[in-house]
């Protein structure tokens, strides 16, 4: 026991003292065992990638240029035939449409909202924190319980939308609502707001609060107003936060699927159909499989070129750092 | 089924999909490795049903108790999957041609494509107990003479109608004519009364009355050899379409109905139970589910066929419907087979005492209680030809077709013309 004792301290003694750690076996660790750690440590990530990811891809585009409904072999090549139909159909362009009608208003709308609140919700306010829960909850609720909760909502006559409705005098939107081409898309809207905005409501929150009072402060100090240092401080401070609610608002709007699938499955007549859900319409109903592919290629080439050019266009500069300097300290 | 990358969102949603598709394979015992014989002579087999709800859903399983029961070398594992989840799981599975040992089927185009790619055992010379059942339940998994399923339910679609709503808008008679039919909903919409409920998000209520249409005017021979030529231009299909048109120019439907569900809270089957329509077209199984989703309407709901077309060559007995089935693997072990006969012949009053199902079963008529079941089985039994449903008789491209155009017509966004065209070109390209 006291000879254990004895080696302890003598030990910990040892390593109290700060002695510069020796050059070679920094070399070591950069060397060639490092990089065969890192890869083992990678494995199971890049194994995951690889089977869940990029083979799915590939598989897809491969797929995009047969005419296959899913069973059998797959022997009929088409080339792009797939594709040709797809930008002959009306209905597939109208997804196209609807995308970029969902896409403008929610950079027009949703964001100047949620960033509204987030600076109404910055402030010293009583209950600050019993709104912010408030408004961030619907983003926690799952996509389906939003669905079939707002289904309740917009049902027609018995519904609580029929019933604000009539009191609004709005009698025109009675038993409208998602059962109407011309007030589904606005209604679906209305939804995707209610369930999102909180989100970008919390980017924005986190955004205001890393900017230094002293800046604001200065900014007063100079005669600034409310306004002109809202204007010229704080939303450019933002910046970063902004384009990346901008960002995620659009790949969200263009992939957007289970909220559309399960209120109004698309319809009517395809009045609400996005591209995913063409996509699952012609795979999982039709059984076009080749076709369907097609189309979820079309899809993410639209969302991969899109990532592309806004990164290295919009975020380059809030990335600058993150990728250039890679793994250099 | 490809996919993309999915964002963050869709990869949870299906990583969400793929886990408990998963764990419902696993719930029901050691992976899909399909029916086989261990060494101790013990044989397993996988089933899968559609009987998630009421009766089915506590029915099937003891039926399955029941044979492993009176064959202990047996084991049964059962998934039970809703409806659509079930097809979409099921055209998964056969993509990479693993077909459970014994699966529902609807018979017609879907079972059809996976017999064309080998995927089904071919049961005419195992089923030596095949003349029990009626010929009519039979006919959905039969093709080029061969038979690919057995059936333990058959039903027919027709008018479902409020007694009291016909009565308080002086209808006495059900009509028999498209023309009554029509004077009937005017009758209806004067004395202030929804004539019909439809679901019109849900597309496929929609395509009976098209295909009905179709049955009357053009006739069952012309909707079989459309299947073949690909070519459903023809002046009958347009003349469906034109009458369908009529119909709909009379603002028959429930405010906001095409929005409307089937079975979901407001939608068709609870506008008709709670009396806020007076009819619906629809299958056997509808009095059930407006029970379920609103209320029994008791001795007030009534049944009436399709009526005929003047000038049609169609007939009042000809019937458009389709049942429910159990197809077998290719390979599937034998005793699945004996399973299958079990739960077809031996249950069958079991199965009508649930009030569920219809008989498949010659002579089963009789035992039928509820009166409404009596009426569809008498027709069914008296019927001279039989149409199955058109979304599940023609290769899906096309059965979605027809209910997307269909649609489209009801909406008012085609012209009957229009709706043919559609259906020929996906006939065409499928």
């Amino acid at each position: 026991m006291p000879s254990l004792l004895s080696t302890l301290t003598k030990e910990r003694t040892e390593e109290a003292v700060p002695t510069p750690p020796p050059r070679p076996a920094r070399a070591r660790l950069r060397g060639w065992g490092h990089w065969a750690s890192v890869a083992w440590f990678l494995v199971p990530a890049l194994v995951l990638f690889l089977v869940f990811v990029l083979a799915p891809i590939v598989v897809a585009v491969f797929t995009g240029f047969f005419k296959w409904g899913g069973i059998g072999p797959m022997d009929d090549f088409v080339g792009f035939a797939n594709y040709t139909r797809l930008f002959d159909d009306q209905v597939f362009l109208g997804d196209l449409g609807r995308g970029l009608y969902l896409i403008v208003l929610s950079i027009t709308v949703q964001l100047p909202f949620a960033l509204l609140t987030a600076v109404l919700l910055n402030q010293k306010l009583r209950g600050r924190a019993v709104y912010r829960m408030l408004f961030f909850a619907p983003y926690i609720l799952s996509e389906v319980v939003t669905a079939v909760l707002f289904t309740m909502i917009f049902l027609p006559g018995a519904g609580m939308a029929d019933h604000l409705a009539g009191l609004l005098g709005l009698e025109g939107l009675r038993g409208k609502w998602l059962a109407d081409p011309s007030t589904v898309m606005p209604t679906l809207f209305v939804v995707m707001i209610w369930k999102y905005f909180g989100f970008h409501m919390m980017l924005f929150l986190a955004g205001l609060q890393s900017i230094p009072t002293e800046i604001l402060e200065a900014a007063s100090i100079d005669g600034a107003g409310a306004w002109q240092r809202f204007r010229h401080v704080t939303l450019p401070l933002l910046g970063p936060t902004i384009r990346i609610s901008v960002f995620l608002s659009i790949i969200g709007s263009i992939q957007l699927f289970d909220l559309v699938w399960v209120m109004t499955a698309g319809g009517p007549n395809h009045s609400s159909e996005t591209m995913a859900i063409a996509m699952f319409q012609f795979g999982f109903k039709r059984y076009q499989v080749g076709y369907a592919s097609a189309i979820s290629v079309v899809l993410f080439m639209i969302s991969l070129v899109f990532s592309l050019f806004y990164q290295r266009y919009v975020l380059r500069r809030d990335l600058s750092g993150a990728v250039t300097s890679g793994g250099a300290r | 089924m490809a996919s993309t990358p999915p964002s963050r969102r869709n990869f949870l949603a299906l990583a969400g999909l793929t886990a408990l598709s998963v764990s419902m394979t696993a719930a029901c015992g050691a992976g899909a490795s399909g029916g086989r014989a261990s060494a101790d002579g013990k044989v397993t087999f996988e089933w899968w049903n559609i009987a998630t709800t009421e009766p089915g859903k506590s029915l099937f399983p003891q039926i399955a108790t029941a044979f492993t029961t009176a064959h202990p070398n047996v084991a049964i594992n059962t998934t039970s999957l809703e409806n659509e989840a079930f097809k979409s799981k099921l055209t998964a599975t056969t993509s990479s041609g693993k077909l459970p040992d014994v699966f529902q089927t609807w018979g017609g185009g879907v079972l059809q494509q996976q017999v064309d790619a080998g995927l089904v055992e071919d049961l005419t010379d195992l089923l030596d107990w095949s003349s029990q059942l009626t010929p009519v339940s039979l006919q959905a998994y039969q093709f080029g003479g061969r038979t690919y399923g057995v059936p333990y339910d058959i039903g027919m679609v027709g008018f479902w109608y409020n007694k009291k709503l016909f009565a308080k808008a002086g209808i006495t008679t059900p009509p028999s004519t498209w023309a009554e039919f029509l004077d009937d909903v005017r009758k209806l919409k004067a004395a202030g009364t929804t004539p019909i409920a439809l679901a019109g998000k849900e597309k496929w209520p929609g395509h009976y009355y098209w295909a009905y249409l179709a049955m009357r005017v053009a006739g069952l021979p012309a909707l079989e050899k459309a299947a073949t030529t690909k070519d459903f231009t023809g002046a009958g299909f347009v003349q469906a379409g034109v009458h369908l048109k009529e119909l709909v120019d009379l603002q028959p439907f429930q405010t906001a109905f095409l929005g409307a569900g089937y079975a979901t809270p407001g939608g068709q089957a609870a506008t008709m139970g709670n009396s806020e329509a007076a009819m619906e077209l629809m299958g056997q199984w509808g009095p059930s589910v407006q029970k379920d989703a609103g209320a029994d309407l008791g001795a007030d709901l009534g049944f009436f066929p399709f009526p005929t077309v003047d000038g049609g060559v169609g007939q009042a007995t000809e019937v458009f419907g389709g049942g429910g089935g159990f197809a077998l693997r290719k390979g599937a072990p034998k005793e699945a087979l004996d399973f299958l006969k079990f739960f077809v012949l031996e249950n069958e009053s079991k199965l009508l005492a649930s009030n569920g199902y219809l008989p498949v079963v010659k002579g089963a008529e009789s035992r039928l209680t509820d009166a409404n079941k009596r009426v569809v089985a008498g027709s069914l039994g008296k019927a001279t030809g039989f149409q199955l449903f058109l979304d599940q008789a023609y290769p899906p491209a096309v059965g979605q077709e027809v209910n997307d155009s269909v649609a489209d017509l009801i909406a008012g966004k085609k012209t009957p013309e229009q709706v043919t065209a559609s259906i020929t070109e996906a006939a065409k390209s499928a």
